[in-house]
């Protein structure tokens, strides 16, 4: 059995029950084949009377419920390790955090986080049972062949090893041209889907119909590169049904001829011609269960990759400070002017594993309360990161994070993190390359002290990413995603002051709406304004981080944003990545960032002292500024204005 | 060539002949075990004992031969439904049935015809073939203990199949639901780390996701519980139609030759047939499969064929588009409502506008994607007398045109543009296939794909997960497809998508500069560079909100001049 599959089996109480029924139930009925067999060869030689039918009638009914226990109990076991292992691989993956998860495939976690593990099923409720079956009832059989005839006791114990042998002499000879033809064919049936998928492409360029001749190639060629490899692979079955067959006849030949002679009586003969077959069937059952069974291996095997991936407890960077006002997300009283935090970056540095870079190279920043900073750079200049480290999604190697004095996270345990960093190969991925890998905090929830911590500090803040993901729930359980409690005026208020009433009010159903992959699809700029309105449905939070959240939007979507966004940060500390101008303009403050530096700043007239701490001196008046004199024909609030009336 | 139906009758036949050898094996078994005991010559043995190894050795090779040529039919079985599912598709569908997510499901329908042939046709049959044997032989043995056996078989074989199917067809019905659930809320919990993690709703999500679970898991154990309840009455069947052949035999005094033989032969006919059980739970996914392809077979498609296709008009062509009304879905606000465009030769023309505003299905109208409700477009040839005005050529009306040829007068850089899993050479070729290597070189030049195209390598294998081509890259590669198969109405949709400002900059002005007397229709949302175009058309809920060049529009207030507006903000970043 599969180890990891059996530590787990071990460890959970229920599942150990079910298997062990299970397994129980299925052996106990391939004994009972055994005293089927005896009663019936007892009946049709006559040694016994008629009557013992009712004995046999009495087994099969045992045997059917011993199956009907069988059943249930596999289905049970099944249910309940995919439940484990599902609940094992989502607080694994939530326990990764944001930041680490980005470096695994999304999609494939979806598949096999769902039907991946549909794969144990033959594994379970077939193949195990089976191996069981196989490793008892032979032995059982052969047993009672030794007492009922040892001439045919014997053939059967010859030629019992021949199935496993040639199975595995087959399997041997064949496993490295098998492989090979394996690889190809999967090739070769991905063809089909990858021709579907990009039909709208060929059909622009007049080359559909023409594929239809490639496909029946393709098709063609996979199925006689199947049909190749089948020829081989079945040889080994070809041997399980000739050996079980062949013995039959080696058995009931020499029996017959002993019976002519008189050396042997009618029951026993009868019995050996019942029992024979049954010492193979076990292993043949086995062998049709193989290849099934292994797709459920290979299952396994991904999913306790996953659980075993790198370690993520000791990465998690420790909070030292809820900060001094730790509210719940749910609560719905007003932000106090005033209360918006101040934050202060002592010497950041944050670096990814396999990098020789550092993501932010010694970065010292201070934000005072109320202040609104846009972050400007390029693409991985380090912005990303740096609000990735504010919501805890990573850890400094050296520095400090102060939230008004206190200190949020110190240095993390070294390299913070290790291996498949790869990120994304996408030049337009802007920062989530960034998001690879490091020391990532958990989001850990009810985990210990330092997880409620991060809940604390999390309770104040609210977070508008680059691509805020929608939720397969409700347009209003979407927007209400950080204050669970909240009313539906309360949502429809966060949607008013976020611009998003007006398209929400349109949808089939209005607030309860389904959105997500099944549901309804929103424009980028519809997804923005429901991010925004979860930031302001969340009154408590008094620190906004803002991921470029007008990147990709046209014109007018990107005004409704940054009208709203002006609202929004009214009153809170805000710190946005921006990339355009409107965006920038509501900013006090320009921080430009490059290389993981501070490279300029346009420095903040309520915060003098942060000018001292960081950037260059005269970075205020530096020509790459972003922030520069509004001498344009269009000043942000003009765009506002109009292109909120023309709606 | 052997014919389908030949190679599906071998299969059949090769499977019946295992399962009738085993039955012959036990059969002839048991008569020579209790012949053997009353004591007769040898000889009255013989045809036994050689028929007995004769069945035990055919057994296997039927097997190894029924194995192979199941296979062998259901690949070809699956390759045909392939076959008709691609020329399916091939002409224009609604959206609804083009989804990625359908599309793989659709794939993944194929391979139930496999399952349909291997695992529940042939099998069927040899079953079917091996009861009615083994109760032919039971009627020349003894009659009355025939009928125990057929209605031992009715059951086990028919009625058991039967009631499956129909219970699981029901819950079925419930289980697609869970397990969509369920996918969802993982997917939310992937896909949403960061969100959850900002808001602290991780448990939340969480414990919505084990909540989809428990109730997958209750659905899976009663489908188990179906499963198992079957498969005991499956042996109950079994064990009790042979107790009953056995008591009716010794009633009758049949024997203990015909008896052991009656027994015998009743135990082993059951055994093809208890399989059929769990093959009729697969069954019910197998139909509801086959029944999703059939679907797609009879939907229409998208846009009528003409039945006397017209020829295309010769010359430079002039593209006119006529009060054009398109609907996606009857009960839907109509996409495009009454929009009117000229292009004539060498023209160019941009449509901007926010996004939903009808750009790209006005693009699919004029690719022959959909089917408009009202209004025209028509494409004439260049005047041939002296009338003023574009269009008095001969024209043709656009439907009148078969499909293929209109996509092969306008065509270029569609949404959505495809990466195959083929070289980049190949990817590129599609586009244009009589292309040689100098033409390849120019529109990857011209695509400003050319340092990429050295690093990567011309027969690099691309889109293997698609993690190979990023979507700049891809928007890159598709405009080299565009500008390689020159079409002679270029179409480009929002070329500079998914590029950053600086290259989507650099690359508009190439392209601007590579279309300059080429007749194009230019889909974007972006301005900068629209001076260059001959007239912008705004559009805004399917229509025309305002028209003229650059310059007008900027003088004049309205969406172009606030965009363009905000735009020069951008410029300064």
């Amino acid at each position: 059995m599969h180890k990891d599959l059996l530590r787990l089996v071990r460890g959970e109480r229920a599942v150990r029950g079910h298997l062990a029924l299970c397994l129980a139930a299925a052996v106990l009925a391939g004994l009972l084949v055994l005293v089927q067999a005896e009663l019936l060869a007892g009946v049709l030689s006559g040694r016994f009377e008629a009557s013992a039918l009712g004995l046999l009638a009495a087994v099969v009914g045992i045997r059917g419920l011993l199956g009907l226990a069988q059943g249930i109990a596999a289905g049970r076991t099944t249910t309940a390790v995919k439940s484990v292992l599902r609940r094992r691989l989502l607080t694994r993956l939530r326990d990764l955090g944001p930041a680490r998860l980005a470096a695994h495939r999304s999609g494939e976690l979806v598949t096999l986080t769902g039907r991946g593990l549909d794969a144990l099923d033959p594994y379970l409720n077939g193949y195990l049972p089976a191996v069981a079956v196989a490793g008892v009832v032979p032995v059982a059989v052969l047993a009672r062949l030794v007492f009922a005839d040892l001439a045919s006791a014997l053939i059967v114990l010859v030629t019992l090893p021949l199935i496993p042998v040639f199975g595995a002499l087959v399997g041997m000879h064949t496993k490295a041209v098998t492989e090979r033809q394996w690889r190809a064919l999967s090739r070769l049936g991905g063809h089909f889907l990858d021709v579907v998928r990009g039909l709208p492409t060929l059909r622009a360029f007049g080359r559909a119909r023409y594929q239809a001749e490639v496909i029946r190639r393709v098709t063609d060629a996979h199925r006689s590169a199947t049909m190749r490899t089948l020829r081989v692979a079945f040889l080994s079955s070809l041997v399980l049904e000739l050996a079980a067959s062949l013995s039959l006849a080696l058995v009931a030949v020499p029996v017959g001829l002993r019976l002519l002679g008189g050396t042997l009586d009618l029951p026993a003969a009868l019995l050996v011609l019942l029992l024979a077959p049954e010492a193979y069937l076990p292993l043949r059952n086995m062998g049709t269960r193989f290849h099934a069974a292994m797709e459920g291996v290979a299952a396994a095997d991904d999913v306790f990759a996953v659980l075993d991936g790198e370690p993520s407890a000791p990465r998690s960077p420790e909070p030292r400070a809820s900060g001094p006002r730790p509210s719940g997300g749910g609560s719905s009283s007003a932000a106090v002017p005033g209360a918006a935090p101040e934050i202060r970056l002592e010497g950041v540095t944050v670096r990814y594993p396999g990098r020789a870079e550092a993501a932010l190279e010694d970065v010292s920043l201070v934000i005072a309360p109320g202040e609104r900073v846009a972050l400007v750079g390029e693409s991985g200049a380090g912005k990303s990161t740096l609000l990735h480290l504010l919501l805890g999604f990573l850890a400094p190697q050296s520095g400090r994070v102060l939230v008004d004095g206190v200190e949020l996270t110190g240095p993390g345990s070294g390299d913070a993190g290790t291996g498949g960093a790869a990120g994304d190969t996408g030049d337009t991925g802007g920062d989530t390359g960034d998001a690879a890998s490091t020391g990532a905090a958990r989001d850990a929830g009810t985990r210990g002290e330092a997880g409620t911590r991060w809940e604390a500090w999390r309770g104040r803040l609210a977070f508008v990413p680059q691509r805020p993901h929608l939720f397969a729930v409700s347009v209003a359980d979407n927007i209400r995603l950080g204050s669970p409690g909240a009313t539906l005026q309360q949502v429809r208020d966060a949607a008013g002051a976020a611009h998003a009433d007006g398209f929400v009010a349109e949808l089939p159903e209005g607030y309860d709406t389904v959105l997500g992959e099944r549901g309804v699809n929103l424009s980028a700029g519809q997804r923005q304004r429901i991010a925004l309105a979860r930031a302001f449905c969340r009154p408590s939070a008094d620190l906004l981080l803002l991921d470029e959240p007008t990147a990709r939007l046209d014109g007018r979507s990107e005004a409704a944003i940054v009208a709203a966004t002006r609202e929004l940060a009214e009153g809170r500390t805000a710190v946005i990545v921006a990339h355009r101008p409107a965006m920038i303009d509501l900013a006090d403050r320009v921080v430009r960032i490059a290389g993981g530096r501070v490279v300029s700043d346009s420095g903040s007239a309520d915060a003098p002292t942060a000018r001292r701490e960081t950037g260059p001196p005269g970075g205020a008046d530096s020509p790459d500024a972003a922030a520069a004199p509004r001498d344009t024909t269009a000043p942000g609030d003009t765009v506002t204005t109009s292109a909120g009336g023309a709606r | 060539m052997m014919r389908m139906g030949g190679r599906i009758a071998l299969a059949a036949a090769a499977g019946i002949a295992a399962e009738l050898a085993g039955l012959a094996l036990i059969g002839s078994a048991a008569w020579l075990i209790t012949r053997a005991a009353e004591q007769p010559p040898l000889a009255a043995l013989s045809v036994a004992i050689v028929g007995v190894r004769a069945f035990a050795t055919s057994k296997g090779v039927f097997r190894y031969g029924e194995r192979l040529t199941g296979h062998d039919v259901a690949l070809r079985a699956q390759a045909t439904t392939r076959e008709r599912l691609y020329q399916a598709l091939i002409p224009a569908g609604p959206p609804s049935q083009r989804g990625a997510d359908l599309l793989s499901r659709m794939v993944d329908d194929t391979d139930a015809v496999q399952d349909l042939l291997v695992r529940g046709l042939l099998p069927a049959v040899a079953a079917l073939v091996t009861g009615i044997t083994a109760v032919v032989l039971g009627l020349f043995l003894l009659p009355s203990a025939a009928l125990v056996l057929a209605a031992g078989l009715l059951v086990a074989g028919v009625l058991l199949p039967a009631g499956v199917t129909a219970v699981t067809r029901r819950r079925a019905a419930l289980i697609a639901p869970a397990r969509a659930e369920l996918a969802a809320r993982v997917a939310d919990l992937l896909h949403g780390a960061a969100d959850l993690a900002a808001y602290g709703a991780g448990d939340r999500a969480l414990a919505a996701s084990a909540g989809a679970d428990a109730r997958l898991a209750a659905l899976e154990r009663a489908q188990a519980r179906t499963g198992a309840v079957a498969t005991c009455l499956g042996v109950l069947a079994q064990g009790l139609t042979v107790a009953g052949v056995v008591l009716v035999a010794q009633e009758a005094g049949a024997g203990s030759v015909a008896t052991a033989v009656l027994a015998l032969t009743s135990l082993v006919s059951f055994e093809p047939l208890l399989p059929m059980i769990a093959a009729a739970e697969r069954m019910t996914g197998v139909s509801a499969a086959l029944r999703r392809l059939r679907e797609v077979r009879a939907t229409p498609p998208a846009v009528a064929e003409p039945v006397r296709p017209a020829a295309v008009p010769a010359g430079p062509l002039t593209v006119e588009v006529e009060d054009l009304v398109v609907r996606h879905a009857a009960d839907r606000a109509p996409a495009l409502n009454g929009v009117s465009l000229t292009l004539t030769p060498g023209r160019r023309v941009a449509i901007v506008g926010p996004s939903g505003a009808g750009k790209s299905t006005l693009l699919s109208a004029l690719m022959r994607l959909v089917e408009p409700e009202s209004g025209v477009i028509r494409l004439s040839g260049p005047d041939r007398g002296d009338a003023p005005g574009p269009g008095t050529g001969q024209a043709v009306d656009l439907r009148d045109l078969p499909s293929d040829e209109a996509r092969r007068i306008m065509t270029g850089l569609t949404q959505d543009p495809y990466v195959f899993q083929a070289s980049f050479r190949d990817n590129l070729r599609l586009a244009g296939p009589e292309a040689d290597e100098e033409a390849l070189a120019e529109a990857v030049r011209r695509a400003r794909l050319a340092d990429w195209a050295e690093r990567t390598g011309w027969d690099t294998v691309l889109g293997e997960d698609g993690r190979t081509v990023s979507g700049g890259q891809l928007q890159r590669l598709a405009l080299a497809r565009a500008l390689l198969n020159d079409p002679p109405v270029l179409l480009l949709d929002e070329p500079a998508e998914a590029l950053d400002e600086e290259t989507a900059d650099a690359l508009m002005a190439d392209l601007l500069d590579a279309t300059r007397g080429r007749t194009t229709l230019l889909v974007t949302h972006r301005l900068r560079g629209l001076e260059e175009v001959d007239e912008i058309v705004v559009l805004e809920n399917g229509s025309v909100l305002q028209r003229g060049t650059h310059r007008e529009l900027v003088d004049a207030p309205g969406y172009y001049r606030d965009l363009w507006r905000s735009e020069a903000l951008v410029a300064r970043g």
